[in-house]
Order: C-alpha cells, then structure tokens, then sequence
C-alpha cells in the first residue's frame, strides 16, 4: 500500500509529462489520456483510503521515504510520503473534483488548437497538488506549494495571446511568491529551531520551543496561506486570475488550489496551538476576508469575479475556523470539503451558461435563463441552496458548525467573530442571490457576440461574432460533472454529520474539542436562518422585483469601491508598482552613473590623482581606470570601517 | 608514475585550440567539427575524473601531480582536485560542447562585409583556449600556477568579447564594433587592476613563507600544513591584507557589487555562448577561489571579513535583480540577474555554515546550467529578430511554442523554481545564512520575489500577446539547437528531483574547508530526539574539528 502513494503523485506527473512533450501526435487522444490519468489517481486515492478506514483509528498514518533528496551536512531532506486521515481527504477531494473537472473540459474545451497542452497543465496540477497534501516534511511541501503555483500560472495565462490573461498570470505568480518567502523563512526557523523541518519531529516537540519562536513560524506559515488562499492583504490576484479557462477556475481557484493554505494551517495544528497571538492573526485575518470577499462579491457584474469573490469569503471561514484551534480545524476542513463540491459546481455551472451565451460573463446581459439551460438551473441552484446554507444542504451542516465554534472562543472575542461569521452569511445569502437572480430570473437581457476588437474570455466567441445567443444546454460532457457535484453539494454535509463521523474520522489528526458557546446551539441556527432569509429577501427585492439596468447604476462609495475590489489595487499601485518603479529607475542611474563612471569623483576627491590621469591619457581606457580605482577605495574605506567598528 | 589525468583534461582543449586554430581558411566546416569533438573529448576525460573521484579519500586532494618548475621561486607544477574542483570541471566540461553548438554559426565570415576577417576558427579554438586554462585554473594547488592561468584567460576572453557580437542589433557594424571593443577593454582593464594587486598578494605570501620557512613556498596543502602544525605564524595584519588581495581579484571576476559594471557589457555585447562562457564557466573560477585559497590560506582573515563580504553579497542580490527589472535589453538583463545570483553564491561562501557552502558550490554548478538554457534560447530568439530589445518582441509563444517553452523552463530556473536545480542551492545558501545571520538571510529571502518579477516580465513581454509583426513567420528551434537545448532542460530537472550524485562529492570537500576555518554549524534550539538528526549533528562536530 505504501508503493500506491508514490505512485499517486507520479502517475499525474507522467500523464503531464506525456502531454507537454508528445508532439502533434498526441492532439486527437490528449484529452482522454488526461482525463484517465485523473481517473487513475482517484481510484488509487479510492483504495488508500479504503486501506485507511480499515485500519484503527488511532493507527491510521503511513509513512514512507522515496528517496534522500537532499542530503547535506546536517540538512536532510527526504522525498517522503506521509498519509493520514487529512490528507487522504484531500486526496479523494483533488482527485474526485480533478476528474471531473478534466471530463468537463473535454467538452468545454472542445474548439481550442491547444486543448492537449490545457490537460497536460491540469495533469502537472493534480502532480503538484497531491505533493503539496501528500509531503512528510515542510521543504517537500514547498515544492507542492510551488508546482501549484506554477500549474496555476500557465492555466491563468492558457489564453496569453490575450495581454490581460498574460498579466493576471504574472500577478498571481508574483502575489504568491511573497506568500512563499513566509513559507520559505518559516521552514528556515523550523531548521534553526529543530535542526529538521520533517513533520514528524517538528510538530511532536512543537510545545518544547519557546513561544516567540512559534509566534514567528506562526505568522510566517499564515503569510505562506495568505497568498495561496488569496486571504486579505494577498487576496488581489484571485479576482483576475478568472482570466483563466472556466475549468481551471472550478478545479484551481475554487476547490482545491486556494485551499492549501488551510491545509497549511490545519497540518501545523502543533505550532499554532502552542503560539495565541498567531492564532489570532489568523482568526483576524479569516474574519477579515470573509467580509472582504463578500462584499466584493456583492459588486461584480462579471458572473466569475461575482463567484471568485464568494470563494475568497468562504476560504475566510475556513481560515477563521482554523484560526479557532481545535475548536474549529475539523469544522475548517469540513467546509473546505463541502465548498469543493458547491463551489466548483458554480464554476462549472457559471461556464455552462458562458458556453450557451457567446462566452458572455455580464450577468447584467443574462436573464432568463432558466427556460433554456434546465440542467445547469438546476444543478446550480443546488449548489446555490448549498452555499447559503440553506437546511439540510451541505453548505448548512459545514457553515453553521463555524460560526458556532467562533461564538464558543468565547469573551468579546468570540461575539466578534460570531458576529462576523453571522454577518458574512447574511452577505452571502444577498449576493448568491442575486447571481441567481440575474443569470436564471427576470426578462431576457442579452445582447450579440461582442467584436473581435473587444476582446472576449473565451476565444470561441469569434466565432459567433455579431449573433445574438442561442441559449443551449451543454452536452453530456459537461452537464454529467455538474450534477454529480451538485448531488455532492446536496448530500456532502449530511453524510459527514451522521453520528458526527467527519469529527470522529479527522480529530486523531487535529484534535477537537468542544467550547462552552455562550449562545445555545440551536439559537444560532435560528440566528442563522433569520439572516439568510434576510439576505436573500434583500436582493429578491432588489434583482428580482424590479427590472434590472443592463447598464450598471453610478452606485454608492461603498459599491464602487467594492467594483474596484476595495481598492486593492489601487493601494498595491501606489504603494508597489509607482515606488519600485522610482527605485529601480534610480538605481539604473546610480549604477550608470555612480558606481560605474561617478566614481570617478569619488577618486578624485580621494587621491586627486585622477585629474593628473586625465591630462596624461585620453580615450575610454582611462575613465574606466579610474573607476576601478573608485572600486578600490570604497573596498578599503569599507575595511577601515570595521576596522572602527 | 601513473597516468597524468589531470594534466590531460586541460591539455586536450589545449591541443584542440592549436588543431583548431590551423585549420586552412576554407575548410570553416571542419573548424567547427574539430572543436566539438575536442570540447567532447574534454568531457570524456571530465567524466573519468567524476567517475573515479573516491567520495571516502581521507586525503584533500586527489589525483595529484607535482612536479619542480621554477625552483628558484619554489614555484612547482602541482595540480590536484577536491569535490568542488572536480564537480566544477565537470561543468566547464559539460558547458563547452553546448557553447560550441550554440555558437556554431555566431563567427562565419559576413556574406556582405568587405572581407571583414571574422575567422571562425579564431573563435573556436579562444573558446577551446579558455576551457584549457579553466581548467587548469581550477586544477592548480600551486598558488603561483593558478595565478598565472587566471591572468592569462583574459586574453582570449578579451578577443572572444571584442571580435564578435551579435550579427544585428538597434547599432550598425561599426557601431557594433565600437561597443564591443568598449565592452573587452573595460573587461581587460578590472581584471588587470584585480590581478595585480593579487600579484602583490602573491609575492606577499612568498616573501612570508620564505622568511618563516626557510624556503619560500606556493603550495597550498604545504602552507596549510604548515600552518597547522604551528611552524608558519602569518601576523594578523599581514595576513588579512594578503586576504584582501586574493579577495579583491575574485571579487572583480565573480563579480561582486560594487566591482560588477564590467559584466554588463561584456555580456552584452558579445555573443550569447561567449556570454555563458564568461558567467558560467569564467566567472566560477572567481568564486571558486574564494572557498579555495581565500578560506584556506587565510582563515583569520576570512572570519575577519566575513561582515563586509556578507553585507557586499546582500547589496548584490538586490542590487543586481532590482537593476535586471530595470533593463531593457534581454541579454543585458541576463546579466544582471547573473550579478543577483553571483551575490547568493558568495553569501553563501562566507555564512561560514555547511549549508551554506554547499549551497554555494551547488549553485555554482546550477547557476551555470540555468544561465547556460536561459542566455543560449535568447541567443536563439535575438538570432532571429536580429534585435536585443525586449519591446521589439511579443506573442513569441504563438509561433515558436518549443522555443517559447525552453525558455520559460531557463526562466523559472533562473527564479529558483522549486523542482528545478537552482532551487536546491538556493535554499540551502539561505537557510545556511538564515541559520548565522536571521536578519540576513531574511532580507536575502526578498531575492526571491524580485527573481519571479524579471523573469516573468522578461517573459510575458517577449512571449506572450498579441504577435508583434516583426515575430510574424519566426521559426521555432532547429534541431542543432534543440540538441543544444533539450539536455541543459533534463539536467535541470534531474538536479532539482535528485541532486545527491553531485552533493556526495561536494559534501567532503565543504567540511574539509569549514574545518579549516574552525567553523561549526549553529546547533538547534530544541533537540529532537531523531537518529537521523543526531547523526548529522555528531557530522557536525566533526567538521567542526
């Protein structure tokens, strides 16, 4: 059983690499190979973790070693494997949502030149994502945490003749590789602090460092989640990154990739436990996003930005849940579960409709739709019922867990965050709402295929240039996945709440404990409900009573911050992008000037012998002379210093 | 007496240099034959050095020759190789054939020029020339040898740097020229002014052994064997300013801020595969001699510098991958991001930690495979566009998919990709920093971030977009320079995935120079009861002895 979890992370690995390198040959199949090699995975996954459940429940981690990978005096990194309970999760989460999203695509992507390249990127996904969740040790991880990043990356920018695809890569790239010095200082702390950075011996003897210490791995771990997870202040990519392919939104930027971070934190329980004022970075952090996200969410006329929004929100619970401790990591990655299935069945379903509407994403321009896509209304008014928390639906059973574990932190504290998460929901229930609303209700707004000078998401929309839409339902290809993630969005959370056997399956990792809310449960699920009808009322009226303007009303402060994201990028702007482009113009003249030809006045006016050089020589060989004495001179001025020093 | 195997690595290219450079005027085909087979040649020989390199010797140096040479002077012929020159032969040794390859068109003669005389033999046998004294450079245990061929490579890189260049550019050929004759003399000069004052250096340590030993002496394993056993006694002062005037010649060759502007414009202006000579190859001789004699002769010192060489390395990093956002010439940034990474190399060289200089060596060797991919596909696309201006490209991917690739693979190993080689030196020279130095190496962390911004720029300018016309109809590799391509693209991965072949052989070498700089690893906080960590510790002390 302990060659099967290699072979996890390897068969993906090959099935990328036999798509990116295979040539023309592999145009025809390449698509069905994908979508078999991810199949492969999750039967290998299947039988893990059937090997996992009959095993005790205190018995149920295997470990492995594959090789030394990294062996160097007093640094050992292995290329290890470790299966519990959590990751064996996440495994059957990547690779059953993995499947069916590569069955989706083969027929979304059905008209790209390029749809081998698509699969071979989603294949090198499924590879990074199962190291990131299958790794024994922190540097190991990192290569996961990267390998997705990358995945992530070419998927965004998978249309890069478009400038803005292009750029939205390099955003998310770049926003995330600030996430990475926090995971890259943390696992240097861990060395440091452990001589190891093995999950083993550093989360067993976590308690026996001192507390700064882990308050510092702490918060570089939550700046490691901030940027993967898209969590307030590394949250602006996620929005753009809808630039990518509607599948890759589903699989990566909804359902697996953004939730690394949670696993991050849930996985290094030890340290966070033992380090409060990390915990509380993260509730606040969590907190914090999950209003952000749904307020955002609120204002986007784009029907994936819209969604994008609610994903980084709901990543904010499961961050504030995590941020909880044992009160709360069970719950965390129950929500993360159960978000897999809504979420990435709203991505699928939101590609549906693009598919059936000349790859239009204007929800102001939809309307309607309800006669003509049975399926995908359906199957995404599940998932719609899921998210707000509707009774019954998965969504209720994860979400309500949380903000009963945020009241039960107790003292102000947990009024806050119960408040938070209560609020949050209330959000939530508005602008699910109102998508629904917009996209399935109300009279027919569409309008024809934009031109090709406007340039489109989809590159498919040139070809039905000009046309007004033809709204259809998608083939089987495509709505097969959608209603098995919609039953999934439906059942999810019941089954894993019978006899409370999520708790009981994943606490041996974690831990759980029960807190004393100062609220009964059942008034929070009251409390729950009355702001969910709220909410839902709130846009009904809003959306649904009224005819809705195809063009957008000029909006309150608040509604144009939120079309501008809050501003995040505006604030990024001035703060990164104007400074360091001074800086680095600067230095460009410093380097040409100063150090390269100005130290020649240095030498001057060190040994005035550069204007006696300058009247027995001529040509460039001279000023270059000088310089180099200028080199000198700062080399020994800097050597008299410590000298002084 | 046995086999003179390293004598032979240099003398092949040696002698390759000399066939090469007599080959008749219009036999050019044949040039480019003979060079390659003798640079393959050089490999082989490389390959036998790796293969029969025993990992367990006790002894410092391997394969040892010494023979009398200047007897007046004490000066002897001695070679010898430890891990980190055996490894890094084994990297010219591997670079030059691709050099070769990828330059196999950079020196025909110009079809319309007035018989401009660019003889393709010339630049082959100088590439040929230059390997034979790198090698030999990284084979001297003579301090008076090494000297003397890490003086005499200026020479050829000087005319590979000023004779050829780029066939078209924003620059007409006179210009071209211009620029490049700038380019080689400013080369010549900072490498002159280092050497020299190396050569005082030199002459120091002599008159230094000669008073205390009676005879005056090169040798490195004498000196330091003297030194060990008490008989040589160096004053501190004396000793740390011979320190400073090896450290100043490496310091220009690695090149380290604020001695880096010469890199630029050599870079720049030569050809693609005389650039990656010149960062990959040239330039690790000055690194190299850092841990090799720097370390070794001058421990003290070394320890006593180690401030101000840490904080030159960091002001590198930044100071080199801020500038490399800054540029607008593809080759230009190349070189600048050369300079960041020169700047993890020595940081890591002087945090004085095992990781550290491991990471150090190893980043020597991947550094010189990830800018050998990344500047020879650039090479290939500037070829093509006959521009080095990044905004004269765009939408590159659209048309030539496999160039656009292998350079995207060259970039992402350029920023430290995990899973791709740089990655592995990368981190260990930080977390040996971090370990030493926190501040440090977390600030050095910052690298990281500013490596992904000008490569991704780099590459979505040039790639990615709509196709800019000129790009319009540009095809994608040949098979020469897929040849070229495609093994430094698996090398990279395999290093990345299982770089254990090449640490086994660095490992003893970095804890025999550790140990001669009386430097052990900081211990952990919190001691974890894990056989496996307990070993590596017990290692530890013994390097630290």
């Amino acid at each position: 059983m302990e060659n099967l979890i290699g072979l996890l992370v390897l068969v993906p690995l090959l099935g990328a690499g036999v798509l990116l390198c295979g040539g023309r040959r592999l145009d025809r199949a390449g698509h069905w190979i994908g979508t078999l090699v991810a199949a492969l995975s999750f039967v290998i996954g299947a039988v893990l973790f059937a090997g996992l459940l009959g095993r005790a429940a205190d018995d149920r981690e295997l470990d492995v070693t594959v090789f030394s990978w990294v062996p160097v005096g007093g640094f050992h990194a292995d290329a290890g494997f470790q299966l519990d309970q959590l990751s064996v999760t996440f495994v059957l989460l990547i690779t059953g949502v993995g499947s069916l999203i590569h069955l989706y695509s083969v027929g979304y992507m059905a008209h790209d030149e390029r749809r081998r390249r698509f699969f071979g990127y989603l294949n090198l996904f499924l590879a990074a994502m199962l190291l990131l969740v299958l790794a024994d040790n922190y540097l190991l991880l990192y290569v996961g945490w990267e390998g997705v990043g990358l995945a992530s990356y070419l998927l965004i920018g998978f249309w890069q003749h478009k400038p803005s695809a292009a750029t939205a890569a390099k955003k998310a790239f770049l926003v995330n590789r600030v996430g990475d010095v926090g995971l890259s200082i943390a696992v240097m702390l861990m060395f440091t602090t452990f001589g190891t950075f093995a999950f083993g011996p550093v989360l067993d003897h976590a308690d026996r460092a001192g507390e700064g210490r882990l308050t510092a791995i702490g918060l570089m771990l939550l700046l490691a989640a901030c940027g993967k997870s898209a969590q307030v202040p590394l949250q602006s990519w996620l929005g753009d990154a809808m630039e990518g392919p509607t599948p890759v939104s589903a699989l990566i930027h909804a359902a697996t990739m953004v939730t690394a971070g949670v696993y991050l934190i849930t996985r290094s329980a030890a340290i966070f436990d033992a380090a409060p004022v990390a915990q509380a970075a993260v509730v606040a952090v969590g907190a914090v996003t999950l209003l952000f996200g749904a307020i955002v969410g609120c204002a986007k006329d784009d029907i994936k930005k819209a969604l994008a929004g609610s994903t980084m929100s709901q990543i904010g619970y499961m961050v504030l849940a995590a941020g909880l401790g044992p009160l709360g990591y069970v719950f965390a990655i129950m929500h993360l579960v159960t978000h897999g299935f809504f979420k990435a069945g709203l991505f699928l379903g939101a590609g549906s409709v693009m598919h059936g509407m000349n790859d239009e994403v204007d929800m102001r321009r939809y309307g309607g739709l309800r006669k003509y896509m049975p399926v995908t209304f359906v199957t995404f008014g599940l998932g719609y019922l899921a998210i707000i928390g509707f009774p019954g639906l998965s969504g209720f059973f994860s979400k309500d867990k949380i903000i009963e574990a945020a009241f039960a932190k107790g003292g102000t504290e947990g009024w806050i965050l119960g408040g938070a998460a209560l609020l949050g929901a209330a959000i939530t229930a508005y602008y699910m709402t109102r998508v629904m609303v917009l996209t399935f209700f109300g009279e027919e707004r569409w309008r024809p295929a934009p031109s090709p000078d406007e340039p489109s998401a989809e590159p498919a929309a040139a070809a039905h240039e000009g046309a007004m839409p033809h709204p259809h339902e998608s083939p089987k290809v495509m709505t097969i996945p959608m209603i098995v993630l919609a039953a999934g969005s439906v059942l999810a959370g019941g089954l894993f709440s019978i006899d409370d056997a999520f708790v009981r399956w994943l606490s041996p990792v974690t831990g759980h404990e029960e807190g004393n809310s100062p609220v009964g449960a059942l008034t929070v699920t009251a409390a729950t409900m009355v702001v969910m009808v709220l909410g839902v009322a709130l846009a009904w009226f809003q959306y649904g009573r009224r005819p809705v303007p195809v063009t957008p009303p000029r909006g309150s402060l608040l509604t144009r911050a939120a079309r501008r994201d809050l501003l995040q990028d505006d604030i990024n702007h001035i703060v990164l992008v104007r400074g360091g482009d001074h800086l680095v113009r600067g230095l460009a003249r410093v380097d040409h000037g100063l150090v390269d030809g100005a130290v020649n006045g240095t030498a001057a006016a060190v040994g005035g012998a550069s204007a006696r050089l300058r009247r027995l020589q001529n040509g460039f060989a001279r000023s270059y002379a000088v310089s180099m004495f200028g080199g000198t001179a700062v080399l020994i001025a800097a050597t008299l210093l410590m000298r002084a020093v | 007496m046995s086999f003179p195997l390293l004598t032979a690595t240099a003398a092949v290219p040696a002698l390759g240099a000399v066939a090469t450079a007599a080959v008749p005027a219009a036999r050019r085909a044949a040039a480019r034959w003979l060079a390659l087979g003798f640079s393959l040649a050089t490999l082989v020989l490389a390959a036998v050095q790796l293969a029969r390199f025993d990992t367990a010797s006790k002894t410092p140096f391997q394969f040892t020759e010494s023979h009398a040479w200047i007897a007046d002077f004490g000066v002897r012929y001695e070679l010898g190789v430890d891990g980190i020159a055996v490894v890094l032969i084994g990297l010219t040794a591997l670079l030059v054939p691709f050099v070769v390859l990828a330059g196999w068109h950079d020196a025909d003669p110009l079809e319309t020029s007035s018989r401009r005389w660019r003889p393709t033999q010339g630049f082959f046998a100088l590439i040929l020339l230059v390997e034979a004294m790198v090698v030999i450079a990284f084979e001297a245990t003579d301090v008076f040898v090494f000297y003397i061929f890490f003086e005499a490579m200026l020479v050829p890189m000087y005319f590979l740097i000023g004779g050829f260049g780029d066939r078209a550019g924003p620059h007409t050929e006179a210009e071209a020229a211009g620029r490049r004759s700038h380019a080689a003399v400013k080369f010549l000069l900072y490498n002159l002014v280092g050497g020299l004052i190396m050569l005082a250096a030199v002459i120091g340590l002599y008159a230094v052994t000669a008073h205390q030993l009676g005879e005056g002496t090169f040798s490195l394993t004498r000196i330091v064997e003297a030194r060990a056993a008490g008989r040589l006694d160096i004053a501190t002062t004396t000793e740390r300013a011979l320190f400073l005037g090896f450290f100043f010649a490496f310091a220009v060759k690695a090149p380290l801020w604020p001695l880096h502007t010469w890199l630029p414009g050599a870079m720049t202006e030569t050809t693609a595969p005389v650039a990656v000579l010149i960062t990959a190859v040239v330039d690790k001789v000055g690194t190299f001699a850092m841990l090799r004699f720097c370390l070794q002769l001058f421990p003290d010192a070394s320890r006593w510098a180690t401030p101000v060489v840490l904080g030159l390395a960091l002001v590198s990093i930044l100071y080199g991958a801020l500038l490399a956002v800054a540029q607008k010439d593809i080759k230009r940034l190349i070189a600048y991001a050369s300079i960041s990474h020169f700047g993890f190399i020595v940081l890591g060289i002087f945090a004085m930690t095992t990781q550290g200089q491991s990471g150090a060596t190893l980043y020597m060797v991947n550094h010189g495979i990830s800018t050998a991919a990344l500047m020879l596909v650039a090479g290939f696309l500037i070829a093509r566009r006959g521009s080095r201006l990044i905004e004269d490209y765009g939408g590159v991917q659209k048309v030539a998919p496999v160039l656009a690739g292998t350079f995207l693979v060259g970039g992402l190993a350029t920023l430290s990709l995990p899973g791709l080689a740089p990655f592995v030196s990368e981190f260990l020279v930080l977390v040996g920093t971090f370990s030493r130095h926190p501040v440090l190496g977390a600030v050095a962390t910052v690298g990281i971030v500013l490596a992904a911004l000008y490569v991704l720029v780099l590459y979505q300018r040039t790639m990615t977009g709509p196709v800019a016309e000129p790009v319009r109809g540009m095809p994608d590799l040949r098979a020469r320079e897929l040849v070229v391509v495609t093994p430094l693209v698996v090398l990279l991965l395999v290093l990345g995935i299982y770089p254990k072949p090449v640490t086994d052989v660095l490992d003893p070498a970095v804890q025999h120079t550790m140990s001669q700089v009386h430097k052990g690893d900081p211990a952990p906080d919190v001691r974890v009861s894990d056989a496996r960590v307990k070993d590596a510790r017990v290692n530890d002390v013994e390097a630290a002895k």
